[in-house]
């Protein structure tokens, strides 16, 4: 059984963004780019599976759309552990396009299980793992906290109003990641950095597909005022502030 | 011509989303020179769908068969697929949340529509059609423009108003065309913890942080979410170390929440903290350090230790409550 995790870089999450050319893009001077979060755990998860003899996961595969600036966030997924990369060369502007390019990887590959995280931490669509599905014609789950394979037999939890739902998927099937599948990420060991010097990126070359949107600007959101201090012996006021000012209560 | 839009109910009530949606696409419609109507899937009674009338929408299309009981995405894709041909939809309007997440690009795909999701406004403009939507986990809002005939749009919880707008209604019944779906997924187990508000519907939530020091201390968060009618919600270390389920985790990588009203209680506020909350309309923050950047994100602020301001606040609201 093969997974194919699909990763994207985004600024390291402290960061301050920033935006250039009248607001219409990202500031990257200065970012450090980091595998997104929610594709790290998936990362994650897919590797302990790997590593459990017991699931009959033999390999674990990434998959990037970007351009070659991309690699050193590629190569940090390799040095974690995964057995090797595919790059589809290209700029992607939406979704999308991001979708449409991955949809060709998987179809020329072979691949059981693919993991998306459910959001990037930048553009925040939460859209490609479910259009990729489409694109494939495969089931999709969302919002997977738990994933578990024994003997080729696929379980996910997934979070639903007020609890949690235990479904049996056959494969292949699209996973759309959140939190609570992996504790922590995993951190490349120097092993781990040198073997990944060895390992491929295979370049894709990419698919002719037109975006369906276009980001026209950025804006900070709006300052938000002062904060109004409470003597902490005086909570009735705080009190007649939120009823009276905030008037929430 | 129509705006479509997909409700969504719970034990054969309407979720709060449900009327937010309903409000939205009445004011769509309304810019679109055209109507708007919903569509409910499974068990829902006469009374509790005539509700949706109060928002102006002015056709709801019920749905009820054996193979929709489960929610598949895509068995669900393809009925709202097929009806926002048969309405000739301008643009569905879906929730930002699990269900819409996961409809919402596979609609895309399937109908070529463009996407905007997280979306808190009316669109700015209609030719082209621009709309602002989250971006950068709250640090900034991008304008999109959408560029497809038909635009499909999830909205943020608690975002837009409920907006009355009473109109006469007409309930139409229609048939799924199920055929050739086979389900995949089975479903194994499901656990529900009743009675317990949702943390995405809760309009006020009250969350703790690290500086609970134990998860022993939990008592007065949760008598203080009690008198506020409000769920309970907490930081990443706190449910990292398993003082609290995950699924009340906000921030980031976990809920992104936009309450009336957030009450964050021994949360530092750390950039990932922030970028779940932050939409909030009103934060309150009780913090030791008068320096934590939660201050800087809160209206209200008490600089104090929980264990010595939570119990005076508690009695002080039984006392407000009482009077």
């Amino acid at each position: 059984m093969n997974i194919l995790v699909c990763i994207s870089q985004v600024p390291d999450t402290t960061t301050k963004v920033k935006f250039t050319d009248n607001n219409t893009r990202l500031d990257t001077t200065g970012i450090q780019w980091v595998i997104n979060p929610w594709d790290e755990l998936s990362l994650t998860r897919a590797l302990e599976l790997k590593d459990d003899a017991s699931s009959g996961v033999a390999k674990v595969s990434v998959a990037l759309v970007g351009p070659v600036s991309t690699e050193p966030t590629i190569r940090k997924a390799l040095a974690i552990g995964a057995d090797d990369a595919y790059r589809v060369d290209t700029e992607a502007l939406d979704a999308y396009q991001v979708a449409a390019q991955l949809a060709e990887v998987v179809k020329a590959g072979s691949f059981d299980i693919i993991l998306c995280g459910i959001e990037s931490s930048d553009y925040n669509g939460s859209n490609v793992g479910g259009m990729l599905a489409e694109f494939l014609n495969y089931p999709s789950v969302s919002g997977i906290s738990h994933l578990e394979v024994q003997d080729g037999q696929v379980q996910v939890n997934r979070e639903i109003d007020g609890g949690r739902e235990m479904l049996v998927l056959p494969t292949p099937f699209v996973g759309i990641v959140q939190k609570g599948i992996a504790r922590e990420p995993r951190i490349a060991a120097m092993r781990g950095i040198m073997m990944a010097r060895k390992k491929t990126i295979q370049l894709v070359d990419a698919a002719r597909v037109e975006p369906l949107t276009r980001t026209l600007a950025y804006e900070p959101p709006q300052p938000r005022p002062a904060c109004k201090f409470i003597d902490p012996d005086n909570p009735e006021q705080l009190i007649a502030l939120l009823q009276n000012e905030a008037k929430v209560i | 011509m129509s705006v479509l839009v997909y409700t969504e109910n719970w034990n054969g009530s309407f979720k709060k989303l449900s009327f937010e949606l309903a409000s939205y696409a009445a004011r769509l419609a309304e810019m679109l020179n055209t109507n708007p109507i919903a569509v409910s899937i499974g068990q829902v009674g006469r009374d509790e769908l005539e509700k949706l009338s109060k928002y102006g929408i002015k056709k709801t299309i019920t749905i009820e068969h054996d193979g929709l009981t489960q929610f598949d995405t895509q068995t669900y894709t393809r009925v709202i697929a097929d009806l926002a041909n048969s309405q000739s939809a301008k643009a569905i309007v879906l929730s930002n949340n699990n269900t819409g997440k996961s409809l919402a690009p596979r609609l895309s795909v399937r109908l070529k529509a463009a996407v905007a999701s997280g979306v808190g406004q009316l669109p700015e403009q209609l030719s082209p059609f621009v709309v602002k939507k989250r971006a950068f986990s709250g640090n900034a809002q991008a304008g999109l423009e959408l560029k497809t005939e038909m635009k499909i749009i999830t909205l943020a919880q608690n975002s837009f108003e409920l907006v009355e707008k009473p109109v006469d209604m007409v309930i139409e019944k229609a048939e799924a065309d199920l055929s050739g779906i086979i389900p995949k997924a089975t479903v194994k187990d499901v656990e529900i913890q009743t009675g317990k508000l949702l943390l995405s519907d809760a309009e006020i939530v009250v969350s703790g942080g690290r500086g609970m020091k134990s998860p022993d201390n939990w008592a007065p968060i949760e008598e203080l979410a009690g008198l506020l009618n409000g769920a309970t919600a907490c930081s990443r270390p706190v449910s990292d170390e398993g003082w609290r389920p995950h699924e009340e985790h906000t921030g980031q990588t976990g809920k992104i929440i936009a309450p009336n009203l957030y009450v964050a209680i021994g949360i530092s506020g750390a950039t990932q903290h922030l970028a779940g909350i932050s939409a909030s309309k009103y934060i309150v923050a009780i913090n030791n350090d008068k320096d934590a950047p939660i201050f800087e994100a809160a209206q209200y602020g008490i600089v104090g230790d929980a264990s010595r301001v939570l119990p005076r606040l508690v009695e002080a609201l039984k006392k407000a409550k009482s009077a």
